[in-house]
């Protein structure tokens, strides 16, 4: 299942500027509390994004993507304490700086194995970084976690409300959706470079791809930063929106979320983790709002997923629309 | 240090269950090809169903009817084995791993959230059998007899399993479709029957692991979750799909961890992870694995 290869830049913002529009009238048009939960889901489509250009595009299975997440959520943590920052650019800057640097490091040894190999070697090593967090607690704040105080935007120049939800549910949530935005079009651009070919090259049929001159390790390596720094900059921003940072997002099952909601989506298409992310995280909130028993709810619904509806919702609705398509024809 | 031969008998203590549980998820893989994460979650399991049937249901009844009951919780747990494998994993074997991997990671989700159903949020014990045994005095220094009876009890899981898989037709039959799973159903080998009895034994071998440690220490929700980890840890090291692997495997996690928390508390975790992490990277098939 190729991500749509032909998508011309015109056709997919032809899709892309009506969503655009629907999420910036959204604060406008709903309680502040669904406006925050949209922008966790935003954040959770950036992370989900990065993870595709691995899965989707380069046919590479990480199960270790909550540690770049979760480095990203402790650098704002870290800035905040340690150096008493709270430029939410600086963040930026400083968060994607330490998970490129990471993600190099681990990169340089994952990216040996494909498979299974690489699944366990993704996941031995974010629970490296893990356990670092969970036992240097006199740094880390152990499970307790760090807290996260609201950050200033763009050095002051915006005023930013005193009240908090005010603060999440307006200013933020737009600082989030720019973001988004840029990494979505960046996203766009890099899978549908020559680079972005290559990778695809390499996932269907990685010696061809070497015999056409595709450095296969090399063009790996930088498919796992960039996958990495965009699961980072999904952390840095997670950081002020929940106030706290805590263990639990660097442990494995995070990482197991991040496969899920990718699958959910549909990890065939450009658009999948994005939709996937947003449903995900609505499912979640629900899930959790109805029972305490929501892991129950989110397991069966995996499990589901996998058997009876593999290519996640955007497959589906493409198979159906072809359907439907197709019969117009006749 | 007259602590070591206690530190010694803690790190097999460890190695043991480790072994009970990273051995079924060797066995798994090795035949199956399959990585189970839900694993640690079956081996949380037979600790509630121990734990359930000999602290509350038999809280009463003489000694040797709890020493009987023991095994219960790795019966289960081989049954729901028995039950998950054709009909949530059967339907995948053409597809790519990673909805394996899924699958795996959906009923691990359920049956954390079923634990929690079924007994609640509070740890349960089922401390008699433990109490029962009394202790020893090694140099000095008592040790539970229980302890002692856990360790027996995995180094003999071991050596029956060894002559199951190298010495009797059916582990003839098991390595051969771990070979070639084509060539052994061209043979006549019934793959499918082979297959559940596989997972099935895999999954009461995590089920052993948790339904002896359980008098030891209480079963707790999100003990499957970390306990998975390290198992994997114990199969990267000692070779996915070895059996003799998942053996030296867990005897090193034993032995480092017991060290680690007494000399490097802050990072025992993750040097376990390092070494792991090590192993795959000078021999991806572990000390044992094969290619």
């Amino acid at each position: 299942m190729p991500a749509a290869a032909a998508a011309s830049p015109l056709r997919s913002l032809a899709y892309a500027v009506p969503v655009v529009i629907i999420l910036l009238m959204l604060p406008y048009v709903v309680t502040p509390y669904q406006t925050i939960l949209m922008s966790y889901g935003l954040i959770m489509a950036i992370a989900a994004l990065g993870f595709n250009l691995l899965l989707g595009y380069t046919g590479l299975l990480s199960f270790g993507h909550s540690a770049y997440f979760g480095l990203g959520a402790y650098v704002v943590a870290f800035m905040v304490k340690y150096l008493h920052i709270t430029s939410m650019e600086l963040f930026l800057i400083g968060g994607l700086i330490a998970t490129l640097l990471v993600t190099a490091v681990f990169g340089i040894i994952c990216v040996r194995y494909t498979r299974i190999f690489f699944a366990i070697l993704t996941m031995a090593l974010s629970q490296v970084v893990w356990s670092l967090a969970f036992k240097f607690f006199w740094v880390t704040g152990g499970t307790d976690g760090l807290r996260i105080p609201t950050p200033t935007i763009l050095n002051g120049l915006l005023t930013v409300p005193k009240n908090k939800i005010a603060f999440l549910s307006n200013t933020y949530y737009y600082y989030v959706l720019i973001v988004f935005i840029i990494f979505v079009a960046l996203m766009w651009v890099i899978v549908h470079s020559p680079f972005g070919q290559a990778l695809q090259a390499i996932r269907d049929n990685e010696t061809r791809a070497a015999f056409l001159g595709v450095r296969v390790r090399r063009a790996r390596w930088i498919a796992f930063m960039i996958s990495g720094g965009f699961t980072g900059v999904a952390g840095i921003l997670w950081a002020p929106l929940n106030g706290l940072t805590t263990p639990d997002i660097l442990y494995w099952p995070f990482s197991g979320e991040i496969v899920f909601l990718t699958v959910l989506g549909g990890f065939g298409t450009f658009a999948g983790p994005i939709v996937g992310a947003v449903a995900f995280n609505y499912l979640k909130t629900y899930a959790v709002g109805l029972t305490v028993y929501w892991q129950l709810l989110l397991g069966s619904v995996l499990i589901v997923l996998v058997l009876a509806l593999p290519t996640g919702i955007m497959g589906t609705l493409g198979r159906l629309t072809m359907t439907i398509k197709g019969e117009e024809g006749k | 240090m007259a602590l070591w031969p206690i530190h010694m008998l803690n790190s097999l203590l460890y190695a043991s269950t480790l072994f009970l549980i990273a051995g079924g998820l060797s066995l798994i893989y090795g035949v199956m090809r399959i990585v189970n994460l839900a694993h640690g979650s079956l081996y949380a399991l037979g600790a509630y169903v121990t734990a359930w049937t000999i602290g509350q249901v038999a809280g009463g009844a003489p000694p040797a009817v709890l020493y009987a009951l023991l095994p219960v919780g790795a019966i289960v747990v081989g049954l729901i084995g028995a039950m998950i494998e054709p009909t949530l994993l059967r339907p995948l074997y053409q597809r790519a791993e990673e909805y394996q991997l899924l699958v795996t990671f959906g009923v691990l989700l359920i049956l954390e959230d079923v634990m929690r159903l079924v007994w609640g949020p509070y740890p349960i014990s089922a401390s008699q059998p433990w109490e029962f045994l009394g202790g020893s005095t090694f140099f000095g220094s008592r040790y539970p007899n229980y302890n002692l009876l856990v360790i027996v009890l995995g180094f003999i899981v071991a050596v029956l399993l060894w002559a199951f898989v190298y010495r009797t037709k059916f582990g003839v039959i098991l390595r051969a479709t771990s070979q070639n799973m084509r060539m052994a159903s061209a043979l006549g080998v019934n793959v499918k029957r082979v297959y559940v009895q596989a997972f099935a034994l895999g999954c009461f071998m995590a089920g052993l692991g948790g339904a002896l440690i359980v008098p030891i220490q209480s079963a707790v929700l999100g003990m499957g979750v970390d306990a998975l980890i390290i198992a994997f840890v114990v199969v990267v090291i000692g070779g996915l799909g070895s059996l003799e692997g998942a053996l030296i495997g867990a005897l090193i996690v034993g032995f480092v961890r017991t060290l680690g928390i007494t000399l490097f508390p802050e990072i025992e975790l993750a040097v376990l992870y390092i070494i792991a992490a090590a192993v795959l990277l000078i021999r991806p098939t572990g000390l044992f694995g094969r290619a």
